[in-house]
């Protein structure tokens, strides 16, 4: 054990592993409202809900059909993805003619209405969500404590948001997804199906959140409110990042997500609001954001 | 925006519609009226509110720019108007302007930082910058942390007639209502708020001719910041509470709402909406939590079904002006 500026290693590495997590989450969520954003002009609002809706699914499924933690990291992302292609089939489809900020609106509605329904029938208070077996217990590094689930959500969200960024970028599928951004007219007469890629595009987005909140709910306990105090400062790291850019949404996620983390070990005060004065900074300096094109 | 949603403002441009003349009559006979049939102080808190939609519309509805944080304004001067005059001793209307200031000088901040983005970007930054105020509010000391600042006393305007008092002190409230409804009528109709309906409809070429688009975009929303604290200040003194909902997001969403309801870029769809949805939450407050879902429906509604609100329809429908 030692001393970094007179706070103790173990302190200072756990804090940095806890931003790291909250990180990870950010870039999860930030990436998925990024693909949200290009396919549909869409700022997706009822994100934080459907992360919260992911963790509901997860303690549900464990509760009522037994499946636990592997089986729901892959069923409450497709159960949640399908409620989103609905929500996008029937509401959605509408507003990609008129002006973004109706998207902004009925998602916001969206988003009242599923963490309403939620607090009346699980009450404000959280809900524990027990650890896997196999996912238990912890490394020992000699400067600090590793538990092993942390060390499987970086991972994972790692693995996922890289996996997301090839697919995108280097995949015929993403460069079909890619093109459609671009101009879905032109898309659409060489015979690509443009309304149904962006179905499905918002499908995925809708499920990466799920899956964030699959591997949040043993973390955090799984809350109502989990989802609309996280959108706001995922809001915050997409002003800051920008969404033109995949791998920019990743960096700016998990930088932030650290950042954060040393600012609760060096001024608790200001943990819970440094990322928004980091926004406000980069307003100043890069009004486009780190990673953004203007607009 | 875009055409379907806007107001039939282009239909025609009069100096003063006749129709706006008898609303306005209207509404000033039913607010001197309606506290004898119900509670004064249910008024008082809707017009409050009526001014908060009013000022929150003038960025939204006349400049196209969708704030998501003007519950920042709202509670921050509803804070100091607090606190002023319950630690300070201030009399009613100095605790009033001592709350507008403040909101005045969080909208100059704000509104200079969230203007450098554009339309979805803005409404993110200005959430952001909101949820940041909130946990301002809710580490400071003198905001009283999860309590607020309790039974602040109303005090004695001018240090003469004594607002506890419920019929003075509800005169008080219908003057600064007027007079910020006034206001922002004037300041719409003026050759600056014609600018900001420029800026609303196409930016670029506004620049092209000329105007120094920030500059309006930044008055514009200072105008909107004060106001809103001014409803924020004195919703404080009469209900003599300021609190962490006043801070929070849903209240900036609430307000929102309140405006999209009664109809964005009308004058007097605010002042209905936050009618309706005051008288709702004061109805539905048996069904508890169901008032969150109730209200989500209400946005999704109004967004795929009613985009002009109560007052655009009507307006609409009988091709006025309101």
């Amino acid at each position: 054990m030692f001393e970094v500026f007179g706070i103790p290693s173990t302190a200072l590495f756990g804090q940095l592993l806890i931003g790291l997590i909250n990180g990870s989450f950010y870039a999860l969520l930030s990436l998925g409202l990024a693909v949200i954003f290009g396919m549909l002009n869409i700022i997706n609002f009822s994100h934080g809900a459907q992360y919260m809706m992911g963790a509901f699914a997860a303690y549900l499924l464990l509760k009522y059909s037994g499946l636990g933690y592997w089986p729901a990291l892959i069923v409450a992302p497709v159960l949640v993805g399908v409620t989103g292609m609905i929500i996008e089939r029937l509401f959605l489809r509408w507003l990609y003619k008129l002006d973004h900020l109706y998207g902004l609106l009925l998602t916001f509605g969206l988003a009242l209405i599923i963490e309403g329904v939620a607090r009346n029938y699980f009450g404000s208070a959280g809900l524990p969500y027990t650890l896997p077996d196999s996912l238990r217990g912890g490394q020992n590094l000699g400067f600090m404590f590793l538990p092993n689930y942390r060390a499987w959500v970086i991972v994972a969200s790692l693995a996922i948001c890289f996996g997301t960024w090839f697919v995108i970028e280097r995949t015929r599928l993403g460069a079909y997804l890619r093109a459609a951004t671009e101009n879905p007219t032109l898309v659409r007469a060489f015979g690509i199906n443009v309304p149904r890629m962006i179905t499905l595009t918002y499908g995925f987005g809708v499920a990466l959140a799920a899956f964030a909140g699959v591997m949040a709910a043993p973390i955090y306990n799984v809350s109502p409110q989990m989802g609309s105090e996280l959108i706001i400062v995922v809001f915050a790291v997409v002003v800051i990042g920008g969404m033109g850019s995949i791998l920019g949404a990743i960096v700016t996620g998990f930088g932030l997500g650290v950042i954060e983390g040393l600012t609760k070990v060096f001024f608790p005060e200001a943990s819970n609001t440094v990322i928004f004065v980091i926004m406000a900074i980069v307003l100043l300096v890069r009004p486009a954001g780190l990673f953004g094109r203007s607009g | 925006m875009d055409q379907s949603a806007n107001p039939p403002h282009s239909i025609r441009q009069a100096t003063r519609a006749p129709s706006e003349t008898v609303a306005f009559a209207l509404m000033v006979a039913i607010l001197l009226i309606a506290p004898f049939f119900t509670y004064p102080l249910f008024l008082m808190q809707v017009m409050c509110f009526a001014l908060f939609a009013c000022a929150f519309n003038l960025l939204i509805g006349y400049v196209g720019l969708l704030s998501f944080g003007h519950a920042l304004y709202f509670g921050w001067a509803s804070y100091l108007a607090a606190y002023s005059a319950k630690a300070w001793g201030f009399t009613p209307e100095l605790a009033i302007l001592t709350g507008t200031a403040t909101a005045a000088v969080c909208g100059v901040v704000a509104g200079s930082l969230a203007i450098r983005r554009q339309g979805i970007y803005f409404a993110m930054v200005t959430l952001a910058l909101a949820q940041m105020m909130y946990f301002f509010a809710l580490q400071a000391k003198f905001t009283g942390g999860e309590d607020g600042i309790q039974a602040v006393p109303r005090g004695h305007l001018f240090g003469l007639i004594d607002l506890r008092n419920e019929a003075a002190m509800y005169v008080v409230v219908l003057m600064i209502f007027l007079a910020g409804f006034l206001f922002i009528y004037r300041v719409v109709h003026s050759p600056f708020g014609e600018v900001l309906k420029a800026i609303r409809e196409n930016e670029p070429r506004a620049i092209s001719l000329g105007y120094k688009t920030d500059r309006y975009k930044l008055i514009a929303f200072v105008l909107s910041a004060t106001l809103a604290g001014a409803a924020g200040a004195t919703k404080a003194i009469v209900l003599q509470l300021a609190s962490l909902t006043d801070v929070n997001w849903p209240m900036s969403g609430e307000v929102v709402l309140m405006t999209l309801v009664g109809g964005l870029g009308t004058i007097f769809g605010p002042v209905v909406g936050a009618f309706v949805i005051q008288f709702m939450q004061y109805k539905l407050a048996v069904v508890g939590e169901w008032v969150l879902v109730i209200q989500g429906v209400i946005f999704v509604a109004c967004v795929l079904l009613f985009r002009r609100g109560i007052i655009g329809e009507i307006a609409n429908w009988r091709r006025i002006r309101l």
